[in-house]
């Protein structure tokens, strides 16, 4: 099997997201940056996959430098190579943009392949959108939201979540699978995997050298405004005994909230 | 105009689906515009009605034997073909695992922009303006989306459906030509959770547990209050969820859902802020916590300092008695 994996490097979820609304972004400063959680479920599943059979694992960013660095901890998680995809570093939220690149870029480098596996979106953005036009885009189909994926020969069946049940997706392959959390428990980096890591070199691709031209790429999501909520206020501490409690608490949500 | 993709599931139409037709009937009646609603694939002949009592003057069905079961790639099919016929300014969908699934695929096909899990829509200087959560809700990003059309996922239970009237408007069937060999991938099977409780993002009430209920058994206590309560389901906190206490798919917050329910309650959850990202627009919050200190009731509207084992039997017995009124 001849798997890709696409992964995003994002503030890890304990940062406190600080905004600059002069410049419309989110503040990188003091932000630790992590390899989106979801795409630790996709990184081991392929890797687990390559065990069970043969083939290769080649992990893919598009990001800026600075990516190398999850890229790296994917390879010490045992990933044969890994490529980046250099991008300026400014979200652009802008998915089609994003799924052009990866699109040019199987196309142009990795035209043989079974299987692209993505997380189901990145932690962060939280657009969830890069894995269904990137499957539309390479005419591939699709199976979003994994919790169980199978292969048998040139099939795939997924397990996907929807509301209150899993769907049994069936397709063929090559497709597109992209990972939620349930998918497996992902694996820490051994010692002399950080250490084979660390003498790999990970090409980097332009968008040039795709055949894209800044036009192809100018995002077309335009950011008006990025603001963090208003902080909410702490509320009432209702007193009493556990039963008296209970029962303001019954009533309050009742008559004042009208929320039961 | 604007285009609502209509879902259904068993039959009946979503009642996100209705809450986004609502959205696009008022953001149309600002841009002047109308407000069309298609259906894709077998959909019972009443659905009509119900279409144009909340807001749609057209109700598109969009018809080929490949549509009976759902696949992302016939389905986005369907909805490009329309469009490129009626080009609509935007295409709303809800942001359910449908349409999650779908959008994307569509906004590709008609090489679209994109703004997924909408919490609100507006109408500036005569166009669309997306306003979406990111970080889980640490942060929300206002979008324009610079193409024809804007597509759009919008986040259910937070726009308000229409109320029925008694509208009327005009069916157009339309049949779709699905090549032979077109890319395979569908839905064979739908497999119910047990229980098949109702998914956290759907619910209006949730009841969520974390390490203070101390063990999976105790989330039966949460279950028994949920079950009282329509429309009700039982959230927990990653770290419930990491412990193996209960499946990741009742997960709140950064690496699991964002939730806008009408009620949150907490319980035995001390409020790490990638759970508070994932909840905090809740429209009320209730923590029962036994530290007094922890951090869930910064953002609680109403708090109880106590052993969850005795406040949570108390409020089931207060919730029995109203709700046998």
């Amino acid at each position: 099997m001849e798997i890709l994996v696409f992964v995003k490097r994002v503030p890890d979820t304990e940062s406190k997201i600080r905004v600059n609304p002069e410049t419309r972004s989110v503040v990188e400063d003091g932000l630790n940056f992590v390899i989106s959680p979801f795409d630790e479920f996709a990184v081991e599943e392929a890797l687990r996959l390559r065990e069970a059979g043969t083939g290769k694992v080649t992990v893919l960013s598009v990001g800026p430098d600075e990516t190398t660095v999850i890229l790296k901890k994917c390879l010490a998680m045992g990933a044969d190579e890994a490529v980046l995809i250099k991008d300026a570093g400014r979200e652009t939220y802008d998915g089609l943009r994003t799924a052009k690149l990866i699109a040019a870029a199987v196309r142009k480098r990795f035209p043989q392949f079974d299987l692209l596996l993505f997380g189901k979106q990145s932690v962060g953005a939280d657009n969830g959108q890069v894995p269904s036009m990137t499957a539309e885009l390479l005419g591939l189909p699709q199976a979003n939201v994994a919790v169980k994926l199978e292969i048998d020969g040139g099939r795939g069946v997924v397990r996907r979540e929807i509301e209150g049940a899993t769907e049994k997706v069936e397709f063929s392959l090559p497709a597109v699978v992209s990972a939620q959390k349930g998918l497996n428990e992902p694996r820490y980096e051994t010692l002399k995997g950080i250490m084979a890591a660390k003498k790999k070199v990970i090409p980097v691709i332009t968008p040039e050298e795709l055949g894209l031209t800044n036009d192809d790429i100018a995002p077309r999501v335009e950011v008006v405004k990025i603001e963090t909520p208003a902080a909410r206020q702490a509320g009432k501490i209702i007193p009493g005994s556990p039963e008296e409690a209970a029962k303001a608490l019954v009533g309050l949500l009742r008559n004042e909230a009208k929320v039961l | 105009m604007l285009l609502v993709f209509i879902e259904t599931r068993d039959g009946k139409i979503k009642k996100s689906s209705f809450e986004a037709l609502g959205e696009a009937a008022r953001r149309a009646a600002e841009l002047g515009a109308p407000v069309a609603a298609a259906l894709v694939g077998p959909a019972d002949a009443g659905l009509d009605a119900e279409l144009f009592a909340r807001g749609a003057a057209r109700v598109f069905r969009l018809e080929s034997p490949a549509f009976a079961a759902y696949s992302a790639q016939d389905y986005a099919l369907a909805l490009k073909t329309l469009a490129d016929e009626v080009k609509p300014a935007a295409v709303f969908l809800s942001a359910t695992a449908m349409g999650k699934d779908l959008a994307p695929r569509l906004a590709a096909k008609l090489d679209a922009a994109m703004a997924s899990d909408c919490t609100k829509v507006a109408v500036e200087g005569g166009s669309l303006e997306f306003t979406r959560p990111i970080f889980a809700g640490k942060a929300f990003a206002t979008l324009r989306l610079k193409s024809a059309p804007a597509i759009a996922t919008l986040r259910p239970n937070v726009f308000a459906a229409a109320a029925p009237c008694g509208g009327t408007g005009e069916t157009i069937v339309k049949a779709v030509a699905v090549p032979d060999g077109a890319v395979a991938g569908r839905v064979a099977e739908i497999l119910k959770e047990s229980g098949a409780e109702i998914d956290v993002g759907e619910a209006e009430v949730i009841i969520s547990g974390g390490r203070g209920l101390k063990g999976p058994e105790n989330f039966a206590l949460l279950r028994e209050l949920a079950a009282l309560i329509p429309r009700a389901a039982v959230g927990a906190s990653r770290s419930a969820v990491d412990s193996g206490w209960i499946g990741h798919s009742h997960q709140v917050g950064q690496t699991g859902k964002t939730v806008s329910p009408n009620l949150y309650v907490a319980v035995g959850i001390s409020g790490a802020i990638q759970h508070l990202a994932g909840m905090s627009s809740s429209k009320v919050i209730v923590a029962v916590n036994k530290d007094p200190e922890a951090p869930i009731f910064k953002v609680a509207d109403y708090g109880i300092v106590g052993d969850l084992f005795q406040v949570v039997p108390a409020l089931k017995d207060e919730l029995k008695k109203i709700f046998a009124e």
